[in-house]
């Protein structure tokens, strides 16, 4: 066949399947997910991709999808990079999706103020932007459970509780190591206020998007200065550099904590040496729970997912769960609230905001136990929910702790100071203008 | 057969040295921005929003790299980063001085990143090539190491990034999430056009002969009268303010919100492959270089499920992202093959065969 005829195929062939791509039919919801299986983040980005993924594609093998509603879950691949997101994002949005989730903080951004124009609600769970949790300035973006100052101050009361109260810490220092970006600076006033008035030091450890895998300057530095207690703000690459380094100069393992990012791959990096690593958690790790033996059974089995099966309920893969239990369960909420079938996404906004994940609801959900119960309003997009803290022990997470409580007043002071001042650098930012349901 | 020499006479200098001088030309020219205009009313929002501003904001930055680069042999690395000196120079503008069109701050913008880019240019009166190359890097890494680092830069936001607020041309919104693609659109491409008439005529001007007989042999270039200097430090200039008009586009017309690292030296690079691919020295295979390396992945990306769909073959998103790679890959290696001079050279050929078909002698 000479390459001409071949073309002329191809082109012909693609044209057919243009036609023959099936409308989006009415009686389906559209869940875009934007996943990052390539690129320097993948090794983060495909575990929570599956998991995602599994629980809504198990939702339509068990029951149907979502109140005899299909879904339609579309992947789109952003590697991370805020220019293919933004693309994601258009390719998405002629399509009616109910909800996006940027799952990165340079991709949320630039999509918060488009949300209430496109009427279509972002969930950017425990990332994005913090100041995003206030529902009254923000109503279309969403961030549960924790921001990223509820962490920080979860980390220092587990640690202050450890010495004996808060006010042991005087005299103490802390390292912060960080990613070098918004994400990762987003922490330092919180915890240079408590360190002002707690009376710890505070050394930072700034690392460079670019610099991520070579983080020997870094330790090298923390060597000198021998922090009692080193904290870590990383995501992809960074955390398993930083477990090898902190194992490699000797760093006491179990005065390392983190934020809730760190995968097993990450800890496993550091070999033996990594036990005794800790990191915040807000789920449950493991597969022993009815929905995710459901997910096993519908989807892992069938072939459909494409985690492998020692991979479900590893703890990004269950982070993905959460993400998609939140997504569900704002469209069942939906469904409730309009009595409609297929809803849009201002609909699953409003079931957003009036989600209630109560243990009996988890336990109907077959999640009993799973995680803490999660309760959003109109004002409060976030929850402010507490964390447990877990450490590696090796070869898995354990749970080590009960609950932490969010210092809520410090959290609120810098929230609200947040959000009243990116409303106000948006000169004309504009007005709730949503409607409160009655239940919220 | 309609594209021909024949019958046009020129009668006079101004004719002769016309940069389009036939008469073909010019009227493909005119139906091409024409079309471009009408595109704004044909094309839907995915078409406006994330395949033709992208396009065009990468055009006029590869015109920008191609000035220095292409035109006056300075290869530089720090495209992203001098792209980034104009978004954030254009958002102190517009937030310190509201009341000011947003579109000449866009235009303002550009002169601070020229004046940063002549300056991170001092160095090439004594260094050449890899060495300067290597130099730029330098301002690649230091200024995105500012934009971290200055939380003056984006007035303290606490996020840390850049945000499009509400920006108004004639009554209409132009910038902030309530601008619509098609307004947008056409504001990139009036600018874009603008722009480009500009640099054709630096290009093929006495400024643009300075740089090439610069590119060519800067010592013959210097016995003939040519200051080195002023020569290379105006390439750096015209280049950066280019790249920073670029830069200010993408970030509040394109995106409407970044962060720094979006100026990351992969942008550089992006930037740098769109020059070589389209073709070095030539102002239209900037847009062609645009085109292969951004819009080619978007297409492949929309046409590689429907077209493998039809043999049952369902492919995932990363499968898609990977086999974009593969064949965007493939394709640079085959065009460099084919023409090591980018796609500029094909274009003048393809039309120098236009002009005695059908009868080549």
């Amino acid at each position: 066949m000479s390459f001409r005829k071949l073309s002329l195929k191809l082109v012909a062939a693609s044209l057919l399947a243009g036609t023959a791509l099936p409308a989006f039919a009415q009686d389906s919801i559209y869940v875009p997910l934007f996943t990052y299986r390539t690129g320097p983040f993948a090794g983060s980005g495909t575990f929570i991709a599956d998991g995602m993924h599994d629980y809504l594609e198990m939702l339509n093998q068990r029951d149907g999808g979502i109140g005899g509603v299909k879904l339609v879950i579309e992947e789109c691949e952003t590697g991370y990079d805020t220019k293919k997101g933004v693309e994601c994002y258009e390719a998405v949005k002629g399509k009616n999706p109910v909800m996006v989730n940027p799952w990165s903080t340079g991709i949320t951004l630039p999509l918060i103020p488009r949300a209430s124009v496109d009427k279509i609600p972002i969930l950017s769970m425990a990332y994005g932007l913090s100041a995003s949790a206030r529902g009254d300035i923000f109503p279309w973006v969403f961030n549960p459970p924790a921001t990223y100052w509820d962490g920080m101050s979860m980390i220092i009361k587990y640690i202050g509780e450890k010495e004996g109260g808060l006010d042991k810490l005087k005299g103490k220092k802390i390292g912060f190591i960080h990613l070098d970006a918004a994400f990762g600076k987003e922490p330092i006033p919180l915890l240079q206020e408590m360190a002002k008035e707690i009376g710890f030091e505070v050394a930072l450890y700034p690392v460079a998007a670019q610099d991520m895998q070579n983080q020997s300057s870094q330790w090298l530095s923390a060597r000198r200065d021998r922090p009692d207690y080193m904290i870590m703000w990383g995501w992809g690459t960074m955390n398993g550099a930083a477990v090898k380094e902190a194992v490699r100069s000797g760093y006491p393992m179990d005065k390392f904590y983190s934020v809730w990012w760190p995968s097993e791959d990450d800890a496993r990096s550091g070999g033996a040496g990594a036990k005794g690593f800790k990191t915040l958690n807000w789920h449950a790790v493991g597969a022993n729970f009815p929905a995710i033996q459901d997910i096993q059974k519908h989807v892992v089995d069938k072939g459909l997912s494409k985690a492998g099966k020692d991979k479900v309920g590893e703890v990004l893969y269950n982070r993905g769960v959460y993400n998609s239990l939140l997504i569900a369960e704002a469209i069942a909420t939906a469904q409730k609230l309009t009595g409609k079938k297929a809803v849009t996404g201002e609909d699953v906004r409003r079931g957003m905001e009036n989600i209630k994940l109560d243990p009996a609801r988890l336990k109907e959900l077959g999640l009993e136990g799973f995680t803490d119960q999660l309760v959003l309003s109109c004002a409060n997009h976030n929850g402010h929910r507490p964390a447990f803290m877990q450490e590696w022990d090796g070869t898995k997470w354990v749970k080590i702790s009960n609950p932490i409580e969010p210092l809520t007043d410090r959290v609120k002071a810098q929230l609200d100071a947040a959000a009243k001042d990116y409303a106000e650098k948006n000169a004309g930012w504009p007005k709730r203008t949503e409607a409160c349901d009655k239940a919220s | 057969m309609l594209y021909r020499e024949a019958g046009q006479f020129k009668t006079n200098y101004v004719s002769d040295s016309a940069i389009f001088p036939l008469r073909e030309d010019r009227i493909g020219l005119g139906l091409i921005i024409l079309a471009a205009y009408a595109l704004a009313f044909l094309g839907n929002s995915f078409l406006l929003q994330a395949v033709m501003i992208p396009f065009l904001v990468f055009s006029l930055a590869s015109i920008g790299l191609n000035i220095l680069t292409g035109y006056t042999g300075l290869l530089s690395l720090g495209t992203g980063a001098f792209m980034g000196v104009g978004a954030y120079a254009c958002y102190k503008l517009m937030t310190a001085f509201p009341e000011v069109n947003v579109i000449v701050w866009i235009f303002v913008s550009g002169f601070f990143s020229a004046a940063v880019g002549a300056l991170f240019g001092l160095p090439s009166l004594r260094i050449k090539g890899f060495y300067l190359a290597v130099a730029t890097l330098a301002a690649q890494f230091f200024l995105q190491w500012c934009f971290i680092r200055i939380p003056w830069l984006v007035n303290y936001n606490v996020s840390g990034a850049l945000d499009a607020p509400l920006r108004t041309l004639f009554g209409i919104p132009i910038m902030g999430p309530n601008a619509t693609p098609q307004v947008r659109y056409l504001v990139v491409l009036t600018i874009v056009i603008l722009l480009t008439w500009l640099a054709s005529n630096l290009v093929h001007g006495r400024i643009g002969r300075m740089w090439i007989a610069i590119r060519d042999m800067d010592l013959a270039a210097e016995l003939m009268g040519i200051r080195p200097l002023q020569t290379k430090l105006l390439a750096f200039a015209v280049s950066s303010y280019y790249c920073g008009v670029a830069g200010a586009l993408l970030v509040f017309l394109w995106y409407g919100g970044a962060e720094y690292d979006v100026f990351n030296i992969n942008q550089s690079f992006f930037i740098l492959f769109m020059v070589i691919i389209g073709g070095l020295g030539s102002l239209i295979g900037s847009f062609f270089g645009a085109a292969l390396i951004f819009i080619m992945p978007i297409v492949l990306g929309i046409v590689l499920p429907a077209a493998l769909s039809p043999f049952g073959i369902a492919v995932g998103a990363d499968t898609i992202e990977h086999l974009r790679f593969i064949i965007v890959g493939a394709l640079i290696i085959f065009f460099l093959i084919v023409e090591p001079h980018g796609l500029a050279r094909l274009w003048q050929i393809g039309k120098q065969k236009l002009l005695v078909w059908p009868f080549p002698y």
